[in-house]
């Protein structure tokens, strides 16, 4: 005991802090470097967009003055100030003052005895620089009196302020046309949700739990939609149940134009996400708990409730929200077959291109990213757990042939892959026909895309420089920064941070963040907005809107390489970057691959993110495709569209050569 | 990170070759008129102006209003060539553009010329709303073609109408706009009260309404005039109706950009636009152009539309368009759930 509490009465010696090596420093420094990109792409604009939704114009009527005349024209120097005004005469409701950067206000209401045919003179000033009104058309923005006959003042406009305040938000929920959009995008998605997950779900475990032939090929088709655009099965639905479709019968009348034709083609392109979810979740199950119901001789139906669903629980639900999110900020879809069919996405593409509202837009992205933030969490909260599931005993489970099941398996795959494969052929079906539906034979007239809206085949071009230069750029960046916070020494705070900044770009909808871009980049105040309209903005903002899932990957990958090789390389006195370039990068190359190939057909199929930043000259083919249907030209839309599938096709195909080649090659070591 | 230097090095280098040809003006022109006429335009004032070059910046029409809108602080361009008038009275009321008398303005129809001494803008060219009719649709339907815009509330075209929707479409706007003038204000509302009953959708764009009629997805498609003939051209069962009552339109028109640093050719750009060689080359894509006695038949054109146009307010257009808008967007959009 003495002993002990000598121990404790000594003097206290210099607290030991492990010294920051060359290494950690540059590390650290690495970090801090993309923790600043993220800064910059994301939080920023986002900023800047929050500020926007509050940012409001107001008519000041306390800025202006006003003087009657007599009859006989003479001013006897009384001034009336428009609010006092208001107050007597309670012409103008104060709702009314609250207006969007348009708004203009008549002012002739405040006059009761004003008649345009009197003799009666007018004048009007500013009282202030800032005040601003119109005199027909014309601009007057000093603070001198302007002399106005009758008739010329019933042509007075005043001009609105800006001001800050909550105005927006409360003109936005009193517009029954606006905020419907909330009810209509909820109903959308959880419609779309449930329906996608279900039949999703079958195919994955027909695919997981039958002896049925073909799989790989089904596991093909249901990949394919991830390849195109979201709007081209809208474009598909028009030609299959549109007034002209080959296919219209089915719909017993009912319109493909509103919700029915939503919810369709947000299966089609959400299909592959809940497939792949649920597939994996399937995949894990453990043979063992299959064998303990067989001997405990429950039915297969009994079996199926109480082993496969609470198995793959945990998938179902991470598939529910990822359709659920997916559909909820999908813009281009219902922006094709949505009709009248108001929702949120396609409000904020309505603002801010239609009318110029940029508030307006700004508010409901806000509102927007609500639903989404939300989804996006009880993913994350489910999939942590989803881990935990698998223990290093786990059998995994193989199907035993059956006849009948087997048999019932491969006719629903037919059915769904009928459906997927069904989409895209009429889209090519429909690119190929000179005329629908007057002449239809064959030619490739669609294909000339330089005589239509929409960009040309240079759109296609610079789509497939956007593709490349998000993914060389974008791995390059998401690997290392996930490389510099998987492996750097201590520093805590600094990477749980970073780790969020990394995930928050999920929960951002497309649409919402390239219009925060807008407000970011293009204002005059900031040195950035050089990038504004070029090909650089377009890069960034694909590779911010596409973080996380990459970020995720490379994690992974990292995890699992043992953090010995960075002792190693330490006491071998390496530096580290030469472990991560002649190490960790060849042996995670499989990851990298996937990272880029994923980068790649993002950056070929997004529209949301980019539909605000691109210019003339950086025109894209998802783009060319928007913008071809919005004309009217839904058959070259169609061309476009598939041409971005086979292109996408293409570079899937590379990649699983060049994977194959770099497995052989760098992977050796995993078998022996 | 490499990118954004080569960006940056190429812009460096551009400014230096831009400085390098000082012999040569340069205006930066912000356009709505489509691509593929603005090479022509270029290379027709370059004929008689060599020493003026011409950097476009084209987009469509209500994007290129944001973009001047936006940079009202810090304007960009030298001349507007080509845009909406609705939008350059937009500009206007923001103090946006430089008034000039362009040398040879008198020759222009007055119908075409900012009402202001000097005027703030020069009309080019009108687009004019019409009527497309899909006459192999129609009949399989039971349509009996309409003659006027009030044939179109009758009961028989329930759901074979297309409009586009004023608040994304410049087109949709100047249909709302005619209907409050030619039938008052009360008499407009009324009137699209009833047109709501009938029609399928309303569209995002002005030109999709007549590409959807052509394509037979919609016998009755409100749009343009130049839009349907240019489809008729291209083999489609169209007949262009231009409703009695007379139309609504809008023109292309030109402005000089208050601020801008090159005024003098500025000046003999805008010059340029007015002068009778410019109205001819107007006239290839427009049946309408403010030159008068230049306009040579276009194609597949409806006959009568010059008479039809309306004495259209644009004035009234312009300050009451955000009161119309939403108006019309509590009236038609709010209730537009997906009819069976």
């Amino acid at each position: 005991m003495a002993g002990i509490s000598d121990a404790t009465q000594m003097p206290a010696g210099p607290v030991v802090k492990g010294k920051l090596s060359r290494d950690d420093i540059l590390m650290r420094g690495g970090m801090m470097v993309i923790a600043l990109y993220l800064i910059i792409t994301l939080a920023l604009p986002l900023y800047a967009m929050l500020s926007k939704s509050f940012s409001t114009y107001r008519v000041e009527l306390s800025q202006y003055e006003f003087q009657i005349s007599d009859d006989a024209g003479v001013f006897d120097g009384t001034i009336l100030n428009a609010e006092v005004l208001n107050q007597q005469t309670g012409a103008i409701d104060p709702a009314e003052l609250n207006t969007g950067s348009d708004g203009r206000l008549p002012v002739t209401g405040l006059f009761p005895d004003f008649s345009f045919r009197s003799p009666v003179m007018y004048q009007v000033r500013n009282t202030s620089d800032e005040g601003r009104f119109l005199v027909g058309s014309t601009l007057q923005d000093g603070t001198d009196w302007v002399t106005l006959d009758s008739n010329t003042f019933r042509r007075v406009q005043l001009r609105p302020v800006k001001a800050t305040g909550f105005d927006n938000f409360i003109n936005y929920f009193s517009t029954p046309a606006l905020f419907n959009s909330i009810k209509n995008s909820l109903w959308i998605a959880v419609i779309s949700t449930i329906v996608t997950v279900t039949l999703a779900f079958w195919f994955a475990y027909a695919l997981n739990r039958s002896c049925m032939r073909y799989k790989g090929v089904f596991r093909l088709i249901a990949m394919a939609p991830i390849l195109v655009p979201s709007l081209l099965p809208g474009i598909a639905l028009v030609y299959l149940f549109g007034n002209q479709g080959i296919a219209k019968e089915l719909l017993f009348g009912a319109s493909i134009y509103g919700p029915i034709g939503i919810v369709i083609g947000s299966i089609f392109f959400t299909f592959p996400h809940a497939f792949m979810i649920i597939s994996t979740a399937l995949a894990i199950s453990d043979a063992r708990l299959y064998e303990a119901a067989a001997s405990l001789r429950a039915t297969r139906w009994r079996t199926f409730w109480t082993v496969t669903i609470p198995g793959a629980r945990y998938g179902l639900i991470s598939a529910a929200f990822v359709v659920f999110n997916l559909v909820i900020t999908d813009f281009g879809l219902p922006k094709v077959i949505g009709g009248q069919f108001n929702v949120l996405a396609v409000d904020i593409y309505k603002q801010v291109i239609g009318q110029q509202n940029f508030e307006m837009g700004a508010v409901v992205s806000v509102v927007l990213v609500i639903p989404a933030i939300f989804a996006f969490a009880i993913d994350r909260l489910v999939q942590s757990k989803q881990v935990a599931l698998l223990s290093a005993r786990s059998v995994p489970y193989q199907p035993q042939p059956n006849q009948r099941t087997d048999l019932i398996s491969f006719i629903y795959c037919a059915f769904v892959g009928l459906f997927i494969v069904g989409i895209l052929a009429i889209c090519q079906y429909a690119a190929l026909i000179k005329f629908w539906p007057y002449d239809l034979s064959l030619s490739l007239n669609n294909y000339q895309f330089d005589k239509m809206d929409g960009g040309g085949w240079a759109s296609y071009y610079n789509s497939i420089k956007l593709g490349l230069f998000t993914a060389v750029f974008g791995t390059a960046i998401v690997f290392f920064g996930a490389y510099l916070v998987e492996k750097t020494n201590g520093f805590r705070t600094g990477r749980a941070l970073f780790q969020m900044f990394a995930m928050l770009p999920m929960a951002i909808p497309g649409m919402v963040l390239g219009l925060a871009y807008i407000f970011f980049f293009n204002s005059p105040s900031n040195p950035l907005n050089v990038i504004y309209g070029t090909m650089a903005i377009l890069v960034i903002c694909s590779v911010t809107h596409f973080y996380t899932v990459s970020h995720l990957t490379a994690v992974t990958a990292l995890k699992q390489m043992d953090r010995e090789f960075e002792s190693v390389s330490a006491s071998l006195k390496q530096p580290t970057m030469k472990l991560f370039s002649r190490v960790t990068v060849p042996v995670c190359l499989p990851s990298v691959l996937d990272i880029s190939i994923y980068l790649f057909v993002n950056a070929m199929t997004t529209v949301s993110a980019v539909v605000f930043l691109y210019s003339p000259k950086t025109s894209l083919a998802s783009i060319a495709v928007l913008n071809m249907d919005d004309a009217g030209d839904i058959a070259p839309a169609a061309a476009m569209g598939m041409m971005i599938f086979y292109t996408n096709a293409v570079a899937r195909i590379i990649h699983l050569l060049v994977s194959k080649g770099v497995l052989v090659r760098t992977q050796a070591w995993r078998t022996r | 990170m490499k990118y954004l230097t080569t960006t940056f090095t190429s812009l460096v280098a551009g400014a230096l070759l831009a400085t390098a040809a000082v012999a040569e003006t340069e205006l930066t022109v912000y356009t709505a008129v489509e691509a593929e006429d603005l090479a022509r335009y270029a290379e027709t004032f370059n004929q008689s102006h060599p020493d003026i070059k011409i950097n476009w910046v084209r987009d469509s029409t209500g994007i290129i209003t944001a973009k001047l809108l936006a940079e009202r602080d810090n304007p960009q361009a030298d001349v507007v060539w080509g845009l909406a008038a609705t939008s350059l009275l937009l500009l206007k009321s923001e103090g946006m553009l430089e008034p000039y008398a362009p040398a040879g303005v008198e020759n222009l129809d007055p119908k075409f010329v900012d009402g202001d001494t000097p005027p703030a803008w020069v009309g080019m060219d009108a687009w004019v709303a019409a009527v497309c009719y899909n006459t192999v649709e129609a009949e399989k339907a039971g349509l009996t073609p309409p003659t006027s815009w009030k044939d179109l509330t009758d009961p028989m075209y329930a759901g074979h109408l297309i409009m586009p929707n004023p608040n994304s479409s410049g087109t949709g706007f100047l249909d709302v706009s005619s209907w409050l003038q030619l039938f008052g204000e009360e008499g407009g509302w009324e009137y699209m009260d009833a047109l709501h009953e009938n029609i399928a959708r309303y569209t995002h764009s002005g030109s999709k309404p007549c590409k959807l009629a052509a394509s037979g997805e919609i016998p009755i498609g409100i749009s343009f005039a130049f839009r349907g003939a240019k489809s008729k051209a291209a083999g489609a069962p169209l007949e262009i109706i231009v409703p009695s009552e007379g139309v609504g339109w809008d023109m292309e028109a030109t402005a000089i950009v208050a601020g801008t640093a090159n005024l003098e050719a500025a000046q003999t750009l805008v010059d340029f636009t007015v002068t009778k060689e410019a109205n001819v080359m107007y006239n290839t894509g427009y049946a309408v152009v403010a030159y008068p006695g230049v306009a040579q038949p276009v194609e597949h054109f409806p006959e009568g539309l010059l008479d039809a146009m309306i004495d259209n307010d644009f004035e009234f257009a312009a300050n009451n368009r955000a009161a119309i808008l939403k108006e019309w967007q509590s009236r038609y959009d709010g209730k537009s759930e997906p009819k069976s």
